[in-house]
């Protein structure tokens, strides 16, 4: 049986291309690091206003027994949050996604909450959590939580009509409706909450922990940099900073990874078309 | 093409009588009849005025006319996707009462494909019978036959982004066939295709049709589609829709690309383009 012809599948990119898609972004960091290195030695900058990148892998290695108990505290914030952001944030969804009366109750509070800048309540939190620790977690589960929740709750509302319509000639229960169509459906924008939910996560553990003024052990890597700050030590904060921008890449290179995976299949978002 | 009477008509007495015998032997009684069914949204469009049909077993009846005529309303209520603000629809052959659709009575075709892009072109077809409860395993024989009959089983773990527009319609008539419904309701399904792709499509309906022996509601607003497909050709006026009028097509029931060239189907043709325009022009007076 003949037929209008399919679209063509995706042209497989030649290997030299593939290796410069690597190289490139390499390249380019490689270079930005020996022109600093350039600058701090031609102009005679002291080390306790700017570090050449040499100072800093210096301050990474040595200062590993310190920095690495503060780079798990701040990821363990961060993820934690993240996976309670999720579980809260999809859970409210759906309960949302089925009635506009609790959609009516509900939605207000969560919108409370994300306009309200965290910093601002942050003092609250302290006073009323049993640990620092435990005030740090929520409000990095605080500002995560919003854009899960708001993703998801359009994801399950925009689910095409005419495919509702196809479940309900069918005959579908609540449950196999939510679980056959309106999970799978919303899968882009949970995943987009997920992207923003991540990288917040992160922003607040920190933030959080500048306002908490926490310190001494079990301190995170935001308490590492002002210390640093205090005692000038410049090489060790820049240390701190590549840590903590170095988790915030690798948060959002996993995430992608999971939306490149769960999407790449069937979503328009992870097609590439050649016209 | 003489137009009839008995099954669409404004008399009274059969909206309130059903006409049809509970005595009638099961298997001759029609499939669905609608008596004088309307349709009025909340914003008070008249959609749907007093419409009443018998769609008999192995009949391909197409609803024909401009937009805004309520065709698509029809198939909706016949479908249960919406109740109609007054008249009944009826089953004759529900065996849990007439006033009830027996399950999987229905097959539906919408003018979009409507799969669902994250699922292969095996699980959308699953998917009736998923929905009732059938496994994978159990189901995999159907689901296997009715891809085989709209000549797709080698694409059963393709996504429906991988196929073309024709494709996607395919699947989505075998997904309508897979629970081997009483009725297939088709929602001008290929009014977004390509005139060869339709004329391919309407040729695997006619051959399915033949194979299968369903009996089709089909929405239509172009004339040589529905004289080639239909037994019967319902002709509807808009502002308020409503049936103008029915014409048979007394043609032989070997439909094929010599049928669609002969000067029967031509005649048939003009008839029924004569009584489109009249259902035209009397919904244009309407608004003047």
């Amino acid at each position: 049986m003949a037929d209008d012809t399919p679209p063509p599948m995706i042209a497989r990119d030649p290997v030299w291309q593939k290796a410069l898609r690597v190289a490139v972004p390499i390249l380019m960091l490689v270079l930005a690091v020996i022109i600093w290195a350039v600058i701090v030695r031609a102009k005679e900058i002291p080390p306790y206003i700017m570090p050449g990148p040499e100072l800093v892998a210096k301050a990474l290695v040595n200062d590993w027994p310190t920095l690495y108990p503060a780079l798990l505290v701040t990821l363990k914030i961060t993820f934690t949050a993240l996976a309670l952001a999720l579980i809260g944030g999809v859970a409210l969804a759906i309960i949302i996604a089925q009635s506009s009366w609790v959609e009516l109750a509900l939605y207000p509070y969560a919108v409370i909450l994300q306009v309200t800048p965290i910093i601002a309540i942050a003092p609250l939190i302290l006073i009323y959590a049993p640990s620092t620790q435990a005030a740090l977690l929520i409000c990095a589960f605080l500002v995560a939580f919003f854009p899960i929740l708001s993703n998801m709750t359009q994801g399950l509302k925009s689910v095409d009509h005419n495919l509702l319509n196809l479940y309900e000639l069918y005959g579908a229960s609540r449950l196999q409706t939510l679980l056959l169509l309106k999970l799978p459906a919303s899968q882009p924008y949970f995943l987009t909450g997920l992207r923003i939910g991540g990288g917040l996560a992160l922003i607040a553990a920190v933030v959080a922990e500048f306002a908490a003024g926490s310190a001494g052990e079990g301190s995170g890597l935001a308490f590492r940099l002002l210390e640093s700050q205090y005692r000038m030590n410049l090489p060790r904060l820049f240390a701190a900073l590549i840590l903590l921008t170095g988790t915030g890449i690798a948060i959002f290179g996993l995430t992608s990874l999971i939306s490149h995976l769960m999407l790449r299949r069937w979503h328009e978002s992870a097609v590439r078309r050649e016209n | 093409m003489t137009p009839t009477s008995g099954a669409v008509s404004n008399e009274t007495a059969q909206k309130i009588q059903p006409h049809h015998d509970d005595a009638e032997p099961l298997s001759q009684r029609p499939v669905v009849c609608l008596h004088g069914i309307s349709k009025m949204f909340s914003n008070g469009t008249l959609a749907l005025s007093d419409m009443s049909l018998d769609v008999r077993e192995g009949e391909f009846v197409s609803l024909l006319g401009p937009s805004g005529c309520g065709k698509s309303t029809v198939l909706r209520i016949i479908a249960g996707l919406g109740a109609p603000t007054s008249g009944h629809v009826d089953w004759p052959r529900s065996a849990s009462g007439r006033d009830h659709k027996p399950n999987n009575a229905i097959g539906f075709v919408f003018q979009e494909p409507t799969l669902m892009p994250w699922a292969t072109v095996f699980n959308n077809v699953w998917l009736p019978l998923r929905l009732a409860g059938r496994s994978k395993n159990q189901s995999r024989e159907r689901v296997m036959e009715a891809l085989e009959s709209v000549g797709l089983a080698d694409f059963a773990n393709a996504y429906p982004r991988e196929l073309s527009g024709g494709m996607k319609m395919r699947v989505s008539i075998a997904r309508a066939l897979v629970p081997r419904p009483q009725l297939l309701l088709m929602d001008e399904p290929f009014a977004a295709l390509d005139e060869i792709t339709r004329f391919k499509l309407n040729n695997d309906i006619i051959r399915l049709k033949e194979r299968y022996g369903w009996t089709v509601i089909f929405v239509t607003h172009s004339v040589f589609e529905s004289v080639y497909l239909s037994d019967r050709i319902v002709v509807m006026a808009a502002r308020p829709g409503r049936v103008i009028k029915e014409v048979d097509i007394d043609a032989p029931a070997e439909r094929g690309e010599a049928f669609r060239t002969s000067a029967q189907y031509a005649a048939f043709c003009r008839t029924v383009s004569e009584t489109l325009h009249d259902a035209i022009s009397a919904s244009h007076r309407e608004i003047a």
